[in-house]
């Protein structure tokens, strides 16, 4: 009666073949399935935005995308920022730096955005930052150190790539 | 301040990057909901469609019948288990919360029964087909419905009132307020908000046969309450209940209490003999967790002419929702309100009476700041009302009304005594920095036709209520205390517990802070472990901006004594006084002469491995045990904002905002900084954007973020703080608590500077939140009022 579907995903470089329920959500599949807790679900109805991550180099909300909708996509979650065991990446430093963070559990959410928004190159400054991240949810921070983080990253990704 | 804290700190002060960020960073922390097991059962709660009502039948065998199923569980399944919160007052009136509704619904969303299948889908599915049957009857729903003389919640209060306490009487105040130059007769309100932490309420219950436990993860601030709560509502000793807090994605004062589901999904784990967890989704978390701030206030006031106050007389009422919520009871808002309602200001005269009242409406809990808000809110409506009336500069008034620095220790008409701050010096800076960022020239910028006000508050903020100040409550249950034990390893790391239970306050930075300036060593040598009732054996937890004074506080206790025992070790090693030694960067050495000196690394391994070369060290192992229970004490602030109304759609922004704060000795000014910008973040939210409406039924009208509200970084401002230092010489750390500050002045701050925006409508806005269609009705009922000029 349930009707399961093989799927196959790659999930941070990795390819993965799944039995998937079709109702199952992205998300569920990547933290059941995969065991990728680190994206979050402080909703589950599309509007906190912790469960963001890159589909196809899109950032998506997971809790809305079926997980049988992303075969044959790449999902890029926050389990792929940093090396396993190594540095953490410049943003994520950044983070740290400017307090961007207090419980953590929006986190995950912001980075993913910030990182797509981060590839396109853009102008980076407070206000459109801003504009950027108020697609997302924080209940602890006020912003500002959000804000400050990837402001601060925008325009050092912006000298290395002129440099 | 104590002998040590007096020697240069070197850590404390700095803003030290929070130990916590890299495993958040990297998606590795551990909620709840992380937790792997792969064969726990899931849980979802079948719950009234109703406000009030009798539920008159509950028929689960199509649930139960479904694949996957395991079990589908009533009230009367587990026993009647319920949950009691008293207050030790006569004007007290308890009530019992059963763990799940059996004979009466109270609230719409209240849990009836309890699902427990192979998947949360599947849960989902069989909760749809449990079916109920009720007999409703009309809901109670706001404060004027039950002091009207609404139906009862409860038989055992009749009138609906649950607590009705005349905190304060003066029988000069009627008079004194009678022959005042300037009587004010208000009603100020707030409306019903909740804490909507990202992570919401979550629970994974586990038998441990080998233990004989029960294991529950738990989203909690205060594990060992969540014990208590389990333990009493199931009749099991303390010992066979384990609570664990793993990483908590937020609290603010929601998971502060206990909730009713946590102690069911207990209840049925231990019933099944099986894993069972369960995780509220946000619908749940908005219509069925826990609320507050639903409040008026009916004051008089009196200020002689030259704008002192002479006496306030508060009615004070709180819509608590259904039940009182445990282990706090409803008092909480109440009591704080009463006691509290003067602030930073000499009141002259006071009398207030609080009431909580029983509505058809989920339990309040206490929200960051508790009753604060609504209290400077009233406070600084009395004060620009009077200084309107009077014609007084804003802040002209509050500084003659605010308790000044050679008044310290002032008592109050309400029976506190305030230790040193700086509520006058804040205020003069606070001015100084809107003048610095051209606040008034932005204020005087008319031609785009925007509106643009400038508002103000001025208080206080009590924290780290000890057992002394707790036990004035006479709640059945009085927190206050911590205890702290600091432990040494053989290399020299550290360990410290605590019984508070950090949840993004970077507990885990600050206390190793605290600790490695008693030791000499490097705060990457300290780790904090929290949140488990197995490594402590009693505390209170995090909330009521307690944790680093009180839990850092005996965390400092804890390592001073145990440099006292490594100096004695360092002594004999070095054949030095111990008191001539020092401890520093990770070594011992003899004051004086520091190529005498002998590592921490050498000095713990030979305590643990080489004990038969000491003799003078009478104890086993490097360890001890710190306590801290202060009196409580008062932090200050002065928080300014400037807002923009745009006449045509009614929208108001906060575009800028200051802070001058003052909490103590600061451990670390990033963290601070951090909490007081998200304070403020959630008190605008109240006072603009938030709001959990109900239709006149009782239905939940706010049950996703689409309708409730929460602001995002387009709605909150940059934020400035600044920071004063007034130490607290009651604690051990000369730090004061600051969790709850920028919550509680920022509903005040923000309607201060709506209605100096919309001075020229003569607002007068009395109330919170303040929406957008509030301001377009008054907008309409100017140009009513107004007779246009003649052409
Ligand atoms: S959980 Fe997906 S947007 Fe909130
Ligand atoms: S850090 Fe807690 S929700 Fe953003």
């Amino acid at each position: 009666m349930i009707d399961r579907h093989l799927v196959t995903l790659t999930v941070n470089g990795r390819e993965h073949e799944l039995l998937l329920e079709s109702r199952k959500t992205l998300a569920d599949t990547l933290r059941e399935d995969l065991g990728l807790t680190g994206t979050h679900l402080g909703c589950e109805h599309g509007i906190c935005g912790a469960c963001t991550v890159l589909l196809d180099g899109e950032p998506v909300r997971a809790c809305l995308v079926f997980g049988v909708q992303a075969d044959g996509a790449e999902v890029r979650t926050v389990e792929s920022l940093a090396e396993e065991g190594g540095e953490l990446n410049d943003l994520q430093q950044s983070f740290s730096r400017n307090h961007g963070l207090q419980c953590g559990f929006c986190t995950p959410g912001f980075l993913m955005l910030a990182e797509a928004y981060l590839d396109t190159d853009p102008v980076g400054d407070a206000e459109e930052v801003r504009e950027v991240v108020s697609a997302n949810l924080c209940r602890c921070t006020g912003y500002q150190g959000i804000v400050d983080a990837v402001v601060e990253v925008a325009a050092a990704r912006k000298e290395q790539r002129q440099a | 301040m104590t002998a040590s804290t007096a020697k240069p700190q070197r850590w404390v002060g700095n803003r030290l990057p929070r130990r916590e960020d890299p495993r958040m960073l990297r998606g590795a922390g551990r909620f709840v909901d992380d937790i792997a097991d792969p064969h726990a059962y899931h849980a979802t709660f079948v719950r009234s469609p109703i406000a009030a009502g009798r539920i008159a039948s509950i028929d689960a065998s199509e649930a139960l019948a479904m694949p996957g199923v395991h079990a589908v569980l009533t009230a009367a399944d587990l026993g009647y288990p319920q949950l009691t919160a008293a207050l030790e007052r006569a004007e007290f009136v308890a009530t019992q919360m059963p763990l799940l509704a059996y004979d009466r619904v109270r609230y719409a969303s209240e849990p009836v029964a309890i699902v427990v299948a192979e998947s949360r889908y599947l849960a989902e599915d069989a909760a749809e087909a449990v079916l109920c049957e009720f007999d409703e009857t009309q809901a109670v729903l706001s404060i004027r419905d039950v002091t009207d003389g609404g139906r009862a919640l409860h038989d055992e209060a009749p009138d609906g009132v649950l607590v009705d306490l005349q905190m304060f009487s003066d029988d000069l105040l009627g008079e004194a307020l009678d022959r005042a130059p300037v009587v004010l007769e208000e009603t100020i309100s707030s409306g019903r908000v909740m804490a909507a932490p990202m992570e919401a309420r979550a629970c994974h219950a586990q038998p441990d046969a080998r233990d004989d436990q029960l294991v529950l993860h738990v989203s909690t601030q205060v594990p060992h309450q969540v014990r208590s709560g389990v333990a009493q509502a199931l009749g099991l000793p303390e010992r066979r209940v384990r609570v664990i807090a793993p990483d908590v994605g937020g609290g603010f004062g929601l998971k502060c209490v206990v909730g009713r589901e946590e102690v069911v999904v207990a209840a049925v784990a231990e019933q099944l003999g099986h894993s069972v967890r369960w995780s509220e989704d946000r619908q749940e978390n908005l219509t069925a967790a826990f609320h507050g701030r639903e409040q008026e206030y009916l004051v008089r006031a009196g200020f002689d002419s030259d704008g002192t106050l002479i006496g306030v007389d508060a009615d004070i009422r709180c819509n608590i929702g259904a039940y009182s919520v445990y282990p706090f009871s409803c008092g909480v808002e109440p009591l704080m309100a009463a006691t509290e309602l003067p602030g930073v200001y000499k009141v002259g005269r006071y009398a207030a009476r609080a009431r909580g009242v029983a509505t058809n409406k989920p339990p309040t809990a206490p929200y960051r700041g508790v009753s604060r808000p609504q209290i400077v809110l009233v406070m600084e409506r009395l004060m620009d009302k009077a200084a309107k009336q009077l014609d007084i500069d804003r802040v002209e008034i509050r500084r003659r009304n605010t308790i000044h620095a050679d008044e310290f220790p002032y008592t109050g008409p309400n029976g506190i005594t305030y230790e040193p701050g700086s509520y006058v010096e804040s205020l003069d800076r606070l001015v100084d920095e809107i003048g610095k960022a051209g606040w008034w020239e932005r204020r005087a910028a008319t031609a785009d036709g925007v509106l643009r006000g400038i508002g103000i508050a001025n208080f206080s903020e009590r924290t780290a209520y000890g057992t002394p100040t707790m036990g004035m409550r006479k709640m059945q249950m009085t927190p206050g205390f911590e205890v702290s034990h600091v432990r040494m390893d053989p290399t020299g790391e550290v360990t410290v517990t605590s019984g508070t239970c950090g949840h993004g306050q970077g507990h885990e930075t600050t206390f190793a802070q605290i600790v490695a300036d008693r030791l000499g060593i490097s705060p990457d040598r300290v780790k904090l472990r929290q949140g488990d009732t197995d490594l402590v054996s009693f505390g209170w937890g995090t909330f009521g901006s307690r944790s680093l004074v009180i839990g850092g506080g005996s965390a400092a206790v804890a390592a001073r004594r145990l440099a006292d025992k490594i100096r004695k070790v360092a002594g004999e090693l070095l054949e030095a006084d111990p008191a001539d030694i020092d401890l520093v960067d990770g070594h011992a050495e003899v004051r004086g002469a520091p190529d005498a000196h002998v590592s921490i690394e050498q000095i713990a391994a030979t305590v643990h491995f080489r004990a038969h070369e000491l003799r003078e060290h009478d104890e086993q192992l490097l360890e001890a045990r710190g306590a801290a229970d202060p009196p409580g004490m008062f932090s200050n602030a002065a928080h300014a904002a400037l807002v923009e109304v745009d006449p045509g759609t009614g929208d108001a922004r906060v575009v800028d905002y200051i802070v001058v704060e003052d909490c103590g000795v600061v451990i670390n000014p990033t963290i601070v900084d951090g909490q007081v910008r998200g304070g403020v973040a959630q008190g605008i939210a109240s006072a603009l954007y938030e709001e959990l409406v109900y239709s006149p039924e009782g239905q939940p009208l706010a049950g996703t973020f689409m309708d409730y509200l929460v602001p995002t970084a387009s709605e909150i401002p940059p934020i400035a703080v600044h920071h004063l230092e007034t130490p607290c010489d009651q604690t051990e750390t000369g730090a004061k608590g600051m969790g709850e500050g920028g919550t509680i002045g920022a509903p005040a701050t923000v309607v201060s500077a709506l209605n100096d925006a919309l001075r020229a409508y003569g607002a007068d806005i009395d109330h919170v939140p303040v929406r957008p269609a509030d301001l377009l009705t008054l907008f309409k009922e100017h140009r009513l009022h107004t007779p246009r000029e003649a052409s």
